[in-house]
């Protein structure tokens, strides 16, 4: 199967064209962090700054909500780890093991979370916080994290569970171990890469949300990083490209390398979850 | 694509798990339900508090005069919102515009990403820049991703009326003119959609035996007519399914847009969602808004079922 050269050559044509739309962009915001505020301003715009400020950075780093924001995406984002990890692996055992109602009525559970409208739930989310007081909170925000990841990792999870071979647990059973000794020693620790998959979407998730943050959260010392740079494009913003630029930079790092750890695993596990159900 | 999976395995646990209990309610049978509770609660109480009670909070809230204000009296008022909603033609306006958005975005996405995938398929070179360059839009934050955007359509800095002055053409202000808003915000859709429908669809292709491929070779199928008879059949699930998932994450989808435009210039932009987010915290009519919510999710199902229905008759007709 020999490809002719000039087929070949119009395929890479066509690839630079994908990498060109696909990385341009990326590659004009990191330009633009390093550009002074003149020349972001000025008519002719270049790829490569005229001259390299390292002062945007500082800039963006020195303002007070900036630094807050990252430090409660931060909180944020581990908590909601730590806690969709902890929710998601027994729940997965139970979805994939135990079959029945149980795996059913999660089933429609799962797709209809997908299919509503997030603004069709936050609307009554909102009241049920403002209810048991976590409106305006953190930690109301955490658990609503978590409880929105959930039906992505439940879904990955499971397949990852059902991939581990009955027979492994019954041969546990049989030297006597209860069903949780079992889980704890045999079962957790065969399930490490789709856990380390599970922390990692979770992380970037809440690292990245935008939507929840805005409707949740009132008070500006709260603000996540999404909030806070989206509130730098206003009128403020726009004399300040420069620091939202770097700023912006700064925000995409974290989940760029979390990413690229996580990319083949979240492709696999959404195969996983799909092929093994 | 699970449903029939799952239909085909239950039996057979099914079947092992009697045999094991030996009987519909023995001991065994009731510790496992003991266990299952135990293993189930914990993810449980946040997915009944958090999900399940505001989603069906949600659906009833459509029927009653709910407003964001404290202490408000809420009262059942039928279908009088949904009466309110049919002639109010600033929703449907924008549900149009939702409509389009999310079609051409996801059906520009899937063309894209079904050539993209095919490219890095061939043996290409540069794999590992491409992995990279696929790997950024994917992971950037919503918010990034429209300050980059605002960035590249900038009417006096941006590069994209940079590049038209090169050839004479004047600034087009991309985000605030009425004819391009729409197309512009597209646009960033596909961009930031493309890497995860690319990725999943190269899985699909890899999962299509290469015997198949070089069947059709021998009988004298070129690259063209293989991609045609072969890739494309053996894809039609995954496209269809990932088309469709595509579909209701952008007709639900609002944070590119709310900070692309805001819903602007003059409504163009208003997608549904972001037309929703107004009326609930905006103007506090949260009755109203659920309404519109409803309307959202019936037309989701609708428009999701026809399309199902007739690719899966297609498939079959095709087979046969």
């Amino acid at each position: 199967m020999r490809t002719s050269p000039r087929v070949r050559a119009g395929q890479y044509v066509l690839l630079a064209g994908f990498l060109l739309f696909l990385g341009f962009p990326v590659l004009w915001i990191v330009s633009a962090s390093f550009k002074s505020s003149a020349e972001l301003n000025s008519l002719s715009a270049s790829l490569i700054p005229n001259e390299w400020v390292f002062t945007n950075f500082t800039e963006a780093l020195e303002r007070q909500n900036l630094l807050r924001s990252a430090a409660n995406s931060f909180l944020v984002a581990v908590c909601t780890m730590v806690l969709g990890v902890v929710l998601t692996l027994p729940m997965s055992y139970a979805l994939a093991r135990l079959r029945g109602k149980l795996r059913a009525a999660g089933t429609v559970w799962i797709l209809a979370t997908q299919v509503f409208p997030q603004i069709l739930i936050i609307i009554p989310l909102f009241l049920v916080l403002r209810t048991v007081m976590l409106n305006d909170t953190l930690f109301g925000l955490i658990l609503v994290y978590v409880t929105f990841t959930l039906p992505f990792t439940l879904w990955m999870m499971q397949g990852y569970v059902a991939a581990i071979p009955r027979e492994l647990e019954d041969a546990g059973a049989m030297d006597g171990a209860n069903r949780f000794r079992v889980l704890l020693h045999i079962v957790f620790p065969l399930l490490r890469p789709g856990l380390m998959a599970t922390a990692m979407f979770t992380f970037v998730s809440a690292w990245n949300e935008f939507f929840l943050a805005l409707v949740l959260l009132q008070s500006p010392e709260l603000y996540t990083l999404p909030i806070t740079l989206r509130s730098f494009l206003g009128a403020e913003g726009q004399t300040q490209l420069g620091p939202l630029a770097a700023g912006a930079v700064l925000a995409t790092i974290p989940s760029v390398i979390v990413f690229g750890f996580l990319q083949k695993k979240l492709t696999g596990g959404m195969l996983a979850g799909a092929v093994k159900g | 694509m699970s449903a029939a999976t799952a239909a085909v395995a239950t039996p057979s646990a099914r079947s092992a798990r009697s045999r094991r209990s030996g009987g519909p309610s023995g001991p065994r049978q009731r510790a496992e339900r003991r266990e299952a509770i135990a293993l189930v609660i914990p993810a449980l109480l946040p997915i009944i508090v958090f999900s399940v009670i505001p989603l069906a909070v949600g659906v009833a809230l459509g029927f009653t005069n709910a407003t964001l204000a404290r202490n408000a009296t809420i009262e059942f008022i039928g279908f009088d919102n949904f009466v309110k909603l049919a002639g109010d033609t600033a929703f449907w306006n924008s549900f149009g515009i939702g409509i389009v958005w999310a079609t051409s975005v996801a059906v520009l996405t899937g063309v894209c990403a079904l050539a993209l995938a095919s490219l890095l398929n061939a043996n290409l070179r540069f794999k590992p820049l491409t992995r990279i360059i696929v790997l950024i839009p994917w992971a950037m934050p919503p918010v990034v991703t429209g300050i980059v955007w605002r960035m590249i359509y900038d009417v006096n800095s941006g590069p994209l009326n940079a590049a038209l002055g090169w050839f004479g053409l004047g600034p087009v202000n991309w985000l605030g003119d009425f004819s391009t808003a729409l197309p512009a915000v597209i646009v960033v859709g596909i961009w930031s959609g493309l890497p995860q429908t690319t990725v999943l669809l190269l899985a699909g292709m890899q999962s299509i035996p290469t015997e198949l491929h070089e069947a059709a070779a021998m009988d004298g199928a070129n690259g063209a007519r293989r991609f045609w008879h072969v890739t494309l059949p053996g894809l039609r699930s995954v496209l269809i399914a990932i088309t469709s998932i595509d579909f209701i994450w952008n007709f639900n989808d609002f944070g590119i847009v709310y900070v692309l435009t805001e819903g602007g210039p003059g409504g163009r932009t208003m997608i549904p969602p972001l037309f929703t987010y107004l009326e609930a915290f905006r103007n506090r009519e949260i009755g109203y808004a659920s309404a519109m919510g409803d309307v959202l999710v019936l037309a989701i199902l609708l428009i999701l079922s026809v399309y199902i229905v007739v690719q899966f008759r297609q498939q079959k007709e095709g087979r046969s």
